[in-house]
């Protein structure tokens, strides 16, 4: 849909090659896993079997993959639509190229994530990690309920060690758009 | 016959706000003599910050597998994005050397080693096909659903990548709909079936995911299915917990109940709804209770 009004004139919006970061796409196809990146052809098999692309008017993996290899890298990086990917893996399988487009979608997410633009939900996430090794922060009530419904207490973890963990990789000083 | 015991790793969400799933399912597996150990020290499967960091998600994936092959037993999950995270990184370190050894130098500073290729990761569906088998299951079915018509939803991670997963066909699934028909039920096709139900990214957008699960309950009420079968606690939020906000948001009504595939078997297996725990499910699921 947004091709469209590109044709029509009314949102073209002008690449400048001066505006490109021809390092990109290495960057990205270095990492493991994403070395055929560079093989995309533009087929479009990603986007027309995308669940989520059917009921989106800004998700496109196909145009997500070609500004990543022009080098459009501030558009991409700061584009919402980076994080709309579901990861259900259908255009992974279907690809005829064998690029692994989900990881490439995790790779600029990775990226942004580092510039600063990480949607807030990751705030929470990172900190419930941190701080009891789950992604969700489980409530003391529910805890104790387990032993009422019959249900063996739930396992505690070594906080100490996530916690150095995420702090080795460098995880708890990401910071979110609005923080 | 296989040694059917297990390390249960059970995850975050599942013990937040899905006990209805552990309950259902400790209960049939208890029934199919397979024998759970409670994984001590576990934490986060890794993939809710595969997002903000891979090497993160891989590092926390790799700590449970350490802890895995330090008791030396196979790996049960009920979720299958911890069934999908595990393996993944189970079977990348084992492929990428200079990988392993990054991420082993990290899970030094916390005293662990991951070996590789000692202990396997599996959903339960995978474990109820492969290790315990559809004769055994038959075998105790006591009540068969002979006259309830449901639609299954496998949710991706049980289906895809090819690659990692791989053990049923993704374009057209038939493991589920055999363990639903070994209970007795007849289990309906419909239009887009193997498509996401849209949970992961409730986080960051509000109406997406509402319309993607929305598309597949008009699709699997237009086959006239009773109720839809699960075997994901994400899945299962999103057609279960958010069906009302799905019905106010199309001005549609489904009323679909949302059983996970462990409820369905119980009550085959002649187990009461309350052991099963299906009061805790938000569409109430009695017309199908008054059908078995």
């Amino acid at each position: 849909m947004s091709e469209n009004k590109a044709v029509t004139g009314t949102k073209l919006r002008l690449i400048k090659m001066g505006d490109l970061d021809p390092t990109f796409k290495y960057k990205i196809g270095e990492i493991s896993g994403l070395e055929n990146l560079k093989l995309c052809f533009q087929c479009g098999t990603c986007t027309a079997d995308c669940p989520i692309a059917r009921f989106s008017e800004i998700y496109n993996p196909r145009k997500l993959l070609r500004m990543t290899l022009l080098g459009m890298k501030e558009r991409v990086l700061s584009s919402e639509a980076i994080w709309l990917c579901a990861a259900c893996f259908t255009c992974v399988d279907h690809c005829p190229q064998g690029v692994d487009i989900a990881a490439v979608l995790r790779a600029l997410r990775n990226m942004a994530a580092v510039e600063g633009v990480l949607p807030p939900v990751f705030e929470e996430i990172i900190r419930n990690i941190k701080t009891t090794g789950c992604a969700y922060r489980i409530p003391e009530l529910r805890l104790k309920n387990r032993i009422k419904k019959g249900l063996p207490p739930l396992p505690k973890t070594n906080v100490d060690a996530i916690a150095k963990l995420l702090d080795i990789l460098d995880v708890t000083n990401m910071k979110t758009e609005k923080s | 016959m296989t040694d059917l015991k297990y390390l249960l790793f059970l995850g975050c969400v599942i013990p937040y706000r899905i006990s209805s799933y552990e309950i259902s399912s400790r209960k049939v597996l208890n029934k199919l003599d397979v024998e759970l150990v409670e994984m001590p020290e576990f934490n986060c499967c890794g993939l809710p910050i595969d997002a903000v960091n891979h090497e993160a998600k891989l590092t926390l994936a790799a700590r449970n597998l350490c802890l895995a092959e330090d008791q030396g037993l196979n790996v049960l999950t009920l979720c299958p994005g911890c069934a999908g995270s595990l393996r993944k990184t189970n079977m990348a370190l084992l492929e990428d050397k200079k990988l392993k050894k990054r991420i082993n130098g990290y899970l030094k500073e916390v005293g662990l080693e991951f070996k590789g290729g000692k202990i396997k990761v599996k959903h339960i569906i995978q474990i109820l096909i492969e290790d315990i088998g559809l004769e055994k299951i038959k075998e105790t079915i006591v009540k068969p659903l002979s006259e309830l018509k449901v639609a299954e939803h496998n949710g991706c991670h049980v289906l895809r990548p090819t690659k990692y997963i791989g053990f049923d066909d993704p374009e057209n699934p038939v493991l589920l709909k055999m363990l639903i028909e070994a209970t007795g039920a007849q289990c309906m096709d419909y239009l887009y079936e193997t498509d996401c139900c849209g949970a992961p990214i409730v986080g960051v957008n509000d109406k997406i995911p509402l319309y993607l699960a929305g598309d597949k309950l008009r699709n699997i009420k237009a086959v006239n299915a009773q109720a839809l079968i699960t075997v994901c606690p994400f899945c299962h939020l999103m057609f279960d917990v958010n069906q009302p906000r799905i019905e106010e948001l199309l001005s549609e009504k489904f009323g679909i109940p949302v059983l996970h595939y462990t409820q369905l078997l119980g009550l085959a297996m002649g187990l009461s709804p309350k052991e099963l725990a299906i009061d805790e499910l938000r569409v109430k699921p009695q017309s199908i209770l008054n059908t078995t």
